[in-house]
């Protein structure tokens, strides 16, 4: 190999390191100010758990992860299984508009939260009541963040179903599989892992949102991020650090599984 | 053992004719190529006895029995995709194994059905492995394996040699012919490939535009044309032109547009009829230089020879068109662009097919 090259390949890594020294940095001292005692983030570092534990006696902050875990859990269950079914009919069957029906999945991917919560609330403060129900609350939440999710699902479930040609199921018919044998032996098998990856991006999209649960919540039911939001607000504890710590080794677990879980998928 | 039949088979999508009207039977066992160019219907009437499509009248008999409303799983047909269609999360064996599997065979009885039909396709020992770890000549034994190992009553191949490069391609082909011949099932393929139509099957069906231009022995067809079409499609053909001079007994007397006569096979001319003779490229003779003009005897210019290996194709001007010539190079002379030669051949060589 060249010297240019090698200079070039030292040059490439520097700077990725840096980017991602960037990235991790405010995370890494966020989650290490966790584990000291001091309340006003003074050093010398003193490792205590002070701060997990006052966590553990806060009802409100427990109460709104509760919330959030139960929502994102929800969320996930009927946005996949809504999306999913959307994008077998997006691929198994072909019907005029389809594709435009398939390029309007996008926009609300690209739409600021603000505006598509903005939107919602406006939305169900006229529709909600003539169903009989209050225009804020879980349920609205919980709408909000199946709408939000319903996209990412469709599209990567639809990603697999891409490179999953009809003739594969169409094969299982003539070998005498009837279409609930072929959904289940062949098709269900087949996008597991897209529908997989699918699950975790919904319940990650639940559980970080904020804007939309802001917008959609009452006064006294909150989510996770709407409490840290509120607590930050009225001047912050390293307690918000230890819930933040938890909230992040929770959501990188999720996106790690996610990551494995698309590789296997586009290996086979 | 089992005999198909189509009858009367009409499908259009919107204005566009994919089945016009077809019938068709099928010999019990025989290998049997549906051959046409894209479009021409061929796949639409294999699908139909699949139970893929649903013909908008006519039948499709099953020893006998309309299948029409029959859906796909209940058909017993054995199926060969283009891409195989293998089921990619399943190893051979259970990929083999599935159409027994969902008929409730007992286990032991699986195992040795599957084992026996890798076997027959020469692929004992690769039960474990996942499709992707195969070459496509494998994949393409599995399909055959799985499709086989239900004992259907017809096996329908669509394009099954598609994928393949040229050389698995005639490796499978004498694979596939053993492999049928061996278990004596009904066959009908799809191959839009003439010469590889011609090298399996025992008939082949010429189609085009939703309908069956000429069927036959691939011998017979390609010897026999029936029309420009048929001739154009099944292998080479020159097509020349003219009108009928005379008929005496078998042997017609025509004027060709190009200049000179031909005398042919009457083909039912009567004087003053316009004549379409085709003549096979390989049944034409070069000889150097312009000698006279005559009975099946043209005169023309080289405007290309391309070596092939065992055979030269000389392209020859003759007046406004463009005559195909192969030579087996075991011939004495070599021509080049711009000689002047001679083509001739005999007068069974002119085959009258329709317009």
């Amino acid at each position: 190999m060249s010297r240019k090259l090698d200079i070039g390949t030292g040059l490439a890594k520097t700077y990725l390191a840096v980017v991602l020294a960037f990235l991790y940095l405010p995370i890494l001292v966020m989650a290490l100010l966790a584990f000291n005692r001091s309340p006003l983030y003074e050093l010398p570092f003193q490792f205590d758990l002070v701060w997990f534990k006052a966590l553990a006696s806060n009802d409100r902050l427990l109460n709104a992860g509760r919330n959030s875990i139960v929502l994102a859990l929800i969320n996930t269950v009927v946005a996949t299984a809504l999306g999913t079914a959307a994008a077998l009919a997006f691929s198994r069957y072909t019907f005029r508009g389809r594709r435009v029906m398939q390029l309007l999945l996008l926009p609300p991917i690209t739409i600021p939260w603000l505006v598509i919560g903005t939107a919602m609330l406006v939305f169900f403060y006229w529709t909600f009541p003539l169903i009989g129900l209050k225009p804020r609350g879980l349920h609205a939440i919980l709408l909000g963040h199946v709408a939000l999710s319903l996209p990412y699902v469709i599209i990567v479930v639809g990603a697999r179903l891409a490179d999953f040609p009809k003739s594969v199921e169409e094969a299982a018919a003539t070998l005498g599989a009837t279409p609930w044998q072929t959904f289940w032996r062949v098709s269900a098998p087949i996008i597991a892992p897209g529908v997989v990856a699918a699950a975790l991006f919904a319940f990650a999209t639940s559980f970080d949102q904020f804007v939309i649960s802001y917008f959609l919540a009452p006064p006294g039911v909150t989510t996770l991020p709407v409490e840290i939001y509120t607590s930050i607000r009225k001047g912050f504890t390293p307690e918000i650090n230890a819930i933040s710590t938890i909230i992040i080794v929770v959501s990188m677990s999720i996106m790690l599984i996610t990551a494995r879980f698309y590789k296997f998928g586009g290996e086979r | 053992m089992s005999q198909v039949e189509i009858i009367g088979a009409q499908k259009h999508y919107g204005p566009v004719a994919a089945l016009e009207n077809v019938s068709l039977k099928f010999v019990d066992g025989e290998f049997f190529g549906l051959l046409g160019p894209g479009g021409s219907g061929k796949t639409t009437l294999l699908r139909s006895i699949a139970g893929f499509i649903e013909l908008d009248s006519g039948q499709v008999l099953l020893d006998g029995e309309d299948i029409g409303p029959i859906p796909v799983h209940k058909r017993d047909i054995g199926m060969v995709f283009q891409n195989y269609a293998l089921f990619p999360h399943m190893t051979v064996f259970d990929n083999v194994a599935f159409g027994l599997s969902v008929r409730k065979m007992p286990a032991g009885e699986i195992k040795r059905r599957v084992d026996e039909i890798l076997g027959l396709v020469r692929l004992a020992g690769l039960q474990e492995r996942k499709p992707k770890q195969l070459s496509g000549g494998q994949q393409q034994r599995v399909a055959l394996a799985r499709a086989l190992v239900t004992n259907p009553k017809v096996l329908l191949l669509d394009e099954p040699l598609g994928a393949l490069d040229k050389h698995l391609r005639e490796e499978m082909q004498v694979e596939l012919r053993r492999i049928q011949r061996e278990v004596g099932i009904t066959t009908i393929f799809v191959t839009h490939d003439q010469e590889e139509a011609m090298t399996l099957s025992d008939r082949i069906a010429i189609m085009n535009q939703g309908k069956i231009e000429q069927l036959g022995a691939p011998l017979e067809v390609y010897e026999h044309p029936a029309n420009r079409f048929a001739a154009g499609f099944l292998g080479v053909a020159n097509f020349l032109e003219g009108r009928v001079a005379a008929v005496s007994g078998h042997e017609a007397r025509i004027d060709l547009g190009l200049g000179g006569q031909a005398i042919a096979p009457t083909g039912g001319y009567k004087p003053g009829d316009t004549a379409l003779l085709a003549v096979r490229p390989e049944k034409i003779t070069v000889a150097a230089g312009h000698g006279e003009q005559g009975v099946n005897r043209l005169t023309g210019t080289v405007v290309s020879a391309i070596f092939s290996g065992s055979s030269t194709t000389y392209r020859v001007q003759v007046g406004d068109q463009v005559i195909a010539v192969f030579q087996q190079n075991s011939a004495p002379h070599r021509f080049q662009p711009d000689d002047k030669v001679t083509l001739h051949w005999s007068p069974e060589h002119n085959v009258p097919v329709a317009p």
